[in-house]
Parts: C-alpha cells; structure tokens; sequence
C-alpha cells in the first residue's frame, strides 16, 4: 500500500534526527517555511541511545524563540513514530498540515515579499 | 568558675544553681508595648530574656533596641546577635552600644539564611562567623581590644554564649563543634529545642566525656508545642530540628482542644528528665509566640522561684 | 571557567531596536563551553533576530563572529577595521569580554549578550555549580580541598551552621552542604583532628571588599 501524504511537505532525510541541530530548525524559517516537524523515532528506541531526545530538546528550544520572537511555537513539532508505522506518518502529516493551515503563512515570508 | 562580668545570669550559674532564660521576638513594627508586655509576663519566671535578632530573617524591630526597653524596666536581656546583617564595624559598635546600657549577655549566632525571609533578594554580609564573632566579644572584653588592634575605652562587660544544636548534622562533629566554640571563648550555650531526649544525652555523654560540661554551661533548649500541626511542621520543615515520631504521634494521639496541654506536658517532662542530665545547667524555654505559658512551664518544671539577689 | 547563561531574547531585541546594523560576537572560550555564548549560539541568536526584525517590518543587518577570546587585546583587534560598520555589537562573551569590548572600541554601543554568573564546573552536560568565588587568598589548605567561600551559603569558615541536612544546605535539597563534603573529606583524609583548628578572621580586602583588584607580575611584565 502507498500512502499519500500531503504534496506541500518537503521532506529532508537524516539518519538519525539527534543530527538536526537549532540552527537547522530557524534557518528553515527565515527561508520561509510555514511549518517543520521533526519525526523521529519513538522514545527509548533511537539507535544512538539518545538522538530522539536530544532533538526533542532542540524543538522545544526552537518553539521557544519562535513564539518570543512572534512567529509562533506551534509552526515546529516532534512526532516520535516507528518505522513501520507508515499510517501514523500520514496522519502526522496532515495533523500539521492542518494546523499550519490554521496558522497561515510564515509571517517572514510575507514581511519578505513586502520588502523585497 | 569566678564571675567575669555583672550579668546576673552568669552569677547564678556560678552560683551552681540552674538558670532558666527564655525568649522573646521583638515586633514587626515601632511599637515598643509588643515586647515589653511580653517580659512582664515572664519576667518573675527567668533569669534572662533573650531578644532574637530579626529570627528566621524577617525585618523586625532591632534586638538592640528591644534590649534597652527591657533593661530601662530593670529586666536582664541577653542580646541575640547574628553576623548575617553586618560586618565586624557594625558588629563591634552595636556591643559597645549594648555595653553602654549594661547589657550584659550576648549570644552569637550565624543567623538564617536570608532567603527564608522577607528580603530573600538582600545582600548577606557573614563578614566574620559565629565562631569568631565569639572570639571578637572576648577579645574586645578580656583585653579591651577592637579587631583592629586599637584599645576600647571602658570595654563592654559582656558573658558570652552561643547556640548548639546537637541534632544538626553530621551527628560526628557535633561535640568537636562544641569543643571548638569553648576553645573560641563562649561561655554559656543554648541549645536547640529538644525533643529527641535520647540524641541528646547522647551528645550530653560525649561532651562530658571529654570534660566540656566543666569549661561551659549548658542550657538545654525546649518548646511546647501548641499543637500537632506544630510538631508536625518543626519536624518536617525547620532545618536542623530533630521530632521523633512518637512525639507527633502523641500530639497527634490527643484531641484538637487537648493538644497545647499535651505540649505542655511534654515540654514538663523533658525539663524534669534532663534535669538528671550531668553537665545539664538550667533551661532555656522557648514558647513561641506563647509566653503567657511560660510561667506554668517553669512552676510546673520545678523551677521556680526564681533566685533572688545574689 | 566562567559560566554564563543566556540572557532571554528579548532583552536582548530591548537592546538593539533602532540599530540597523549589528555585529553578534562569540566567544570560543568558557562560553562556548557552556554553551551561552559560542559559535552555535551566536547563530542562534542573529536568526532569531533577523526573523523577529524581519517580522515587524524593519530592515536591520546583522553580522556574526567568533574570536578566539575576548578577554585579550590581540584577538579583539581582529575586528578593528571592519568595527566601522556596526551600529553597535552584542556581545555573548562573558561580563569580562564585553567590558574590554567597550573599552576597546570606546564610540561603539556594546550590549550583553548572556548573564555571566561565576566561575565553577561543568556537572554534567547541561548541569554548572559554583566553586570559587577569587577571594584572592586561597584557603583550600585548610578546607580540605573544598570551597566554603563559594560553595556554603553563609561563607562559614568554621562551619557548618545548624541547618545542615542530610548532608544538604539549609537553604535548598538541592544544594549540597559545603561542610558536610568538608568534614567527609577530613575523615578520608584521616584529617578529622583538623576540624577543631579555628579558622581565623578573614582579610577579605583581596576579595571584592578592597576594591577592583589586579595582579601586576613584575617578573612576567614586558
Ligand atoms: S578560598 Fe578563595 S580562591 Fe580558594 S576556591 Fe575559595 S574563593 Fe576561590
Ligand atoms: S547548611 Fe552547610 S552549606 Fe548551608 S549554610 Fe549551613 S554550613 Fe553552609
């Protein structure tokens, strides 16, 4: 079975989402991005011991700033999922797209478009 | 032992009778009828009545000033003094303006830490400690010295105490704490309220095993409680304080209306069991905002009468 | 090392609103450490304002740079000629760096980037204590190796106060009692005689109490 997720969501592949540092997750933001999230795998189940849970410390840093610096916490989340879960990566997927859709666009990128 | 200073609370002890002194907490506010009220009520039933100094941090009414008050009605204070608030010039000046009115017991203490009062965000000074705090009122009176070195005209006639809490821990240094502040100068103790009697003839044993109940009196520290509530509360909250469960089970044990007498009766027989206690110089009796029940402490602890002049 | 932490955004928007062009200046020593103050945290930083200034509509530039240190003189001259062009720098180095910052480039506004809070150890990653204050006269010696300077609450020399329990402070059950690990220490160390010395008044004119302090080493001067 392939499922359909989405088409707006542009996905970037990493072996392990303990990589994706801060700077990753505002940098996609200043570029525009209207939302990110991060699925990594579940809890107690990442194959470098700790990697889901250090990138679960990074989202919540990120949501942090973004919501002191008014662009909104809620446009980056964590989904923890297990591979096999191909279901769940859907939902995720449009739960977020949903929510995004709720937020409307990226504040940046309609500041960009009016300086530019 | 032959009396250094005027104090009469030294006297009796020379005296080899037991003291009794007791303490009251200056008010949040000027006016002076708050703590000369309370002295009236125990006065006939002590010896000496200790002033805390803004106790548990909280801004209060100056111990110094309190003292005077009590003084300018002929009673004895003991000045309670901590080295949380003020540096050695503080310190020293405040000792000759108690010395100047003849107040002639002091008590040197560290003092709590600001943060569990009303100025948590305040600067602390711990200049000197209480260990050396007790050095500078030998110094200033044995030798009539300021720290500085320079020589104090009519130096304060002061007898020196500390407290002890033999509860507080490590339980192992607990005596060489004692051993240490004698060897520092002090010359009287107040301990903290005792409720573990066990724990403390315990520390009793050791201090006298190594002869300290003879360089220094010993004042053993009591409370009642005024309820289980109360017990409860010292037992799991005030740092350093030792209340065995038996004696919260027996507050507890008892009905609402009944429990200030149980905590009297409790506090009744610490005094009259720790009367046995060799190197057990007298009492210090501390009934928190209760001082109304003081007297029938010290009657009923056998106590009383107080010694007359001496 | 000094350990600092991050000073929350937005005191640090306070600061620079109505600057168009900002240098936010690193530290590659104790802060990077600490994580307040480094490479990572000085991008962190610049893209979070630029987003923030982007959204409210101003156009503000902002630049970012590392120095080994900012605590010397030849690593700040590293950014002589181009300090020209900032309106004004934030820095993330300790109180120390943005001090000689200022002093350095006397006409620049330079802001605080982290609140520097004292000289300790790294715990664990994430977790910093306390463990000197620079009095300026050590007395380790005498303490066996443990600080109650810095690390008791009321800096007792002959400690501890009746409050300690448990091996813990009065003041907090997280915070370890300096004299418990003191006196423990004397006991390994067979020591424990050690503990009746009086420890004598303490000229605190060497530390903070005297005044601004310098160590001038004639023998290392040039
Ligand atoms: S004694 Fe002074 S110099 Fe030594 S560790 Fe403590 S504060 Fe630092
Ligand atoms: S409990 Fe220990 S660390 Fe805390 S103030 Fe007392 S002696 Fe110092």
């Amino acid at each position: 079975m392939r499922l359909q997720y989405p088409s707006n969501i542009n996905i970037i592949k990493l072996p392990c989402t303990g990589k994706i540092d801060l700077i990753h997750l505002l940098r996609s933001f200043e570029k525009g991005a209207d939302g990110v999230y991060v699925v990594g795998c579940l809890e107690g189940a990442c194959q470098f011991t700790s990697g889901n849970i250090r990138a679960r410390k990074r989202v919540e840093q990120a949501q942090e700033i973004l919501e002191k610096i008014g662009i909104g916490g809620e446009r980056v989340r964590m989904f923890n999922l297990s591979s096999s879960e191909a279901p769940h990566f859907v939902q995720a997927a449009v739960e977020m797209t949903e929510n995004i859709r709720d937020m409307g666009p990226n504040p940046i990128k309609t500041a960009m478009q009016k300086a530019a | 032992m032959s009396t250094k200073t005027p104090s009469r609370l030294e006297k009796i002890l020379d005296s080899g009778q037991l003291a009794v002194t007791s303490e009251c907490g200056p008010p949040r506010g000027s006016d002076p009828e708050a703590i000369t009220k309370k002295a009236e009520i125990i006065k006939d039933h002590v010896d000496a009545i200790n002033i805390t100094d803004n106790q548990t941090s909280v801004t209060r009414l100056s111990s110094l000033a309190a003292c005077i008050h009590l003084k300018l009605m002929g009673i004895e204070s003991t000045l309670q003094m901590v080295v949380r608030d003020r540096n050695r010039i503080a310190l020293q000046s405040d000792i000759l303006g108690a010395a100047s009115f003849d107040i002639h017991n002091i008590l040197c203490l560290s003092g709590d830490h600001q943060m569990f009062g009303d100025s948590p965000q305040g600067q602390n000074v711990f200049d000197l400690d209480s260990m050396q705090l007790i050095q500078t009122v030998r110094l200033m009176r044995d030798e009539g010295k300021f720290l500085g070195g320079d020589d104090i005209k009519r130096p304060p006639k002061m007898f020196v105490g500390a407290a002890a809490n033999p509860f507080a821990d490590p339980f192992e240094i607990r005596v060489p704490r004692l051993a240490k502040k004698i060897a520092a100068g002090v010359e009287f103790i107040q301990t903290q309220c005792i409720y573990n009697l066990d724990k403390f003839e315990l520390w009793m044993k050791e201090a006298r095993d190594r002869g300290l109940h003879e360089k220094v009196y010993i004042l053993a520290g009591v409370t009642p409680f005024k309820s289980a509530g109360m017990a409860k509360y010292m037992k799991n909250r005030v740092p350093g304080m030792d209340v065995p469960d038996e004696v919260v089970k027996r507050m507890a044990g008892v009905p609402k209306e009944n429990q200030p007498e149980e905590g009297i009766d409790i506090c009744v027989e610490t005094i009259q069991r720790l009367k046995e206690c060799e190197g057990v110089r007298g009492f210090h009796v501390m009934a928190i905002e209760w001082e109304e029940k003081v007297p029938e402490i010290v009657e009923r602890g056998g106590l009383y009468p107080r010694p007359e002049d001496l | 090392m000094i350990v600092a932490d991050k000073k929350p955004i937005e005191e640090i928007i306070d600061m620079v609103k109505g600057y168009r062009k900002i240098l936010i200046l690193g530290c590659n020593e104790c802060v990077t450490v600490c994580e307040a103050g480094g490479k990572k945290e000085v991008a962190v930083l610049a893209s979070a304002l630029r987003m923030y200034f982007m959204n409210e509509g101003t156009k503000i530039e902002m630049d970012e740079i590392t120095l080994e240190r900012q605590c010397d003189h030849e690593y700040l001259e590293e950014i002589r000629n181009s300090m020209d062009q900032y309106d004004a720098v934030v820095s993330l180095a300790c109180g120390v760096g943005v001090q000689f910052m200022a002093e350095k480039y006397f006409g620049s506004p330079i802001y605080p980037g982290v609140n520097t809070c004292f000289m300790g150890v790294t715990e664990e990653r994430g977790v910093w204590s306390e463990r000197c204050q620079g009095c300026g006269q050590c007395i380790l010696d005498r303490t066996a190796g443990i600080c109650p300077i810095s690390r008791c609450a009321k800096r007792l020399l002959n400690g501890p106060c009746g409050g300690s329990t448990k091996g813990k402070c009065e003041i907090s059950k997280d915070l370890d009692c300096a004299w418990q690990i003191i006196i423990d220490r004397l006991k390994e160390l067979d020591r424990l005689d050690d503990y009746e010395e009086i420890a004598p008044i303490k000229d605190w004119s060497t530390e903070r109490a005297g005044g601004p302090r310098k160590v001038v080493r004639e023998d290392v001067r040039q």
